[in-house]
């Protein structure tokens, strides 16, 4: 398997990125004046969370293109993405609380972006719990994808659902109208973990993909072996 | 298929499962005394002296709906499910879109009816002054109950086909009413405080966005569901 080799290539070469990360974090990234150590999780933590809501939209683009085409390996791209989201899902639910405490005073809050990863996180537990419980590729794929597809639309609704009700959460530092709001060397550290994480997201994808294709190839040989 | 042969497959669906609930009345019946049950327990689950019967009324109110209608959610499906009668359907010459609205239509009356009975029993409990606005409170719990039964029926209709779909179905529901029940539950918080008509025009238009979205979205994907 080819691309198994490669993705696990990838996924060397992004941990010794992320090695790399924790030095440059810890080492040559000024502390924070008012969060002190604690801050340093902040390039881990955003990170993952981006790697996890790229798994996640990656899931419903191609739950779509499931639906639209019917094609076996848009599903396969799905499933693997859903898989390796949840992991990065869990990277950020724990490291949020960690930095939580000392900061906020509390491990848990229910801020507007905490609430809405969270429920995302459930969101795709659920759609891996459904796929587990059918046998039949066909309707595996297409009822988990109507569910991917339903799961994509219902983000914003969530997002700004929780908006409304209450926000704690920092502002974005990175991603807003005018220039970032991160002093220079902190926002190279957090580029960097962002691309090493970006590069972890792939590294992962193509393994958990490879194998897919692999347990894929086996069901239909233990069908054929049955029938 | 015209359009008015749609509407009358959905009639002729929604029709059938009101009349098969109307014989045994067990699901109706089971979903009610749940409601004032979980009413009851919600009143009893606070400090009385910290928390008032109108602070407590929104939340309550919307848990009790959300749960009693997902207990008659389930039902829908697995009527079809005995003996195959969805087989039955599928050869039928009513299209999905037919079928979808029909389910739709049979659930919102069963847990319409469900709603509008255990609703005057959830005033005289919670002590709700609510009866000048309560032609608002119906527009919300309407607008709440059409989204909540339009996802309700499309997720049925999957978790059907798996083992669990009692369990299944709350897990896969509960993310998607959500958005649905906080914005309900904010508006009848305000519409029983009293609040003027523009402290509802957010929530109201999420509320209203989210089920003219997932209605159709639910109708849109249903065929994907029941292809065979």
């Amino acid at each position: 398997m080819r691309s198994a080799r490669r993705g696990t290539v990838i996924t060397g070469l992004a941990l010794l990125g992320l090695t790399g990360v924790y030095i440059r974090a810890l080492v040559y990234t000024p502390m924070e004046r008012l969060q002190g150590l604690a801050q340093k999780i902040f390039y881990v933590h955003a990170p993952a969370a981006w790697a996890a809501l790229l798994a996640f939209a990656v899931t419903g683009l191609f739950s779509l293109l499931y639906l639209i085409t019917r094609d076996r390996k848009f599903d396969l791209v799905a499933s693997s993405s859903a898989e390796v989201g949840v992991a990065f899902s869990l990277v950020m639910l724990t490291t949020g609380p960690l930095w939580g405490k000392p900061v906020w005073g509390t491990w848990w809050t229910w801020d507007a972006r905490l609430t809405s990863t969270l429920f995302i996180f459930l969101l795709f537990v659920g759609y891996l719990v459904l796929r587990g419980a059918f046998n039949d590729f066909e309707i595996r794929a297409r009822f988990s994808a109507v569910l991917g597809v339903m799961a994509l639309v219902l983000v914003p609704f969530i997002h700004v659902t929780v908006y409304w009700f209450r926000t704690l959460h920092p502002e974005p530092v990175l991603l807003k109208p005018d220039r970032p709001s991160l002093p220079g060397v902190m926002l190279t550290t957090l580029l960097i973990s962002i691309g090493v994480f970006t590069a972890l997201y792939v590294g992962f994808m193509m393994q958990r993909h490879a194998l897919t294709v692999l347990r894929d190839i086996r069901d239909e040989e233990t069908v054929d072996a049955n029938a | 298929m015209g359009s008015y042969e749609t509407l009358r497959v959905a009639l002729a669906i929604a029709a059938k499962d009101l009349l098969v609930e109307q014989r045994t009345k067990t699901a109706f019946f089971s979903s009610l005394v749940f409601a004032i049950l979980v009413l009851t327990i919600l009143y009893f689950a606070r400090d009385a002296t910290a928390v008032s019967d109108l602070d407590l009324a929104p939340g309550a109110l919307w848990v009790t709906f959300t749960f009693a209608g997902m207990l008659g959610l389930n039902r829908a499906f697995l009527l079809e499910r005995e003996n195959r009668a969805v087989d039955g359907l599928r050869l039928s010459p009513a299209t999905p879109t037919g079928i979808f609205l029909g389910k739709v239509l049979g659930n919102l009356v069963f847990v319409g009816v469900v709603e509008l009975v255990s609703l005057p029993l959830f005033i005289l409990f919670y002590d709700v002054p609510i009866w000048r606005q309560l032609g608002l409170l119906l527009l919300v719990i309407f607008l709440a109950t059409t989204g909540f039964v339009a996802v309700g029926t499309l997720f049925s209709a999957i978790v059907v086909r798996t083992r669990f779909s009692e369990v299944m179905l709350p897990v896969l529901l509960l993310p998607f009413l959500f958005p649905p029940i906080v914005a309900a539950v904010q508006l009848t918080r305000r519409i029983v405080a009293l609040r003027p008509f523009d402290e509802l025009t957010g929530w109201l238009s999420m509320l209203a966005a989210f089920v003219v979205i997932f209605f159709f979205l639910s109708l849109l994907l249903f065929e994907a569901i029941l292809e065979e």
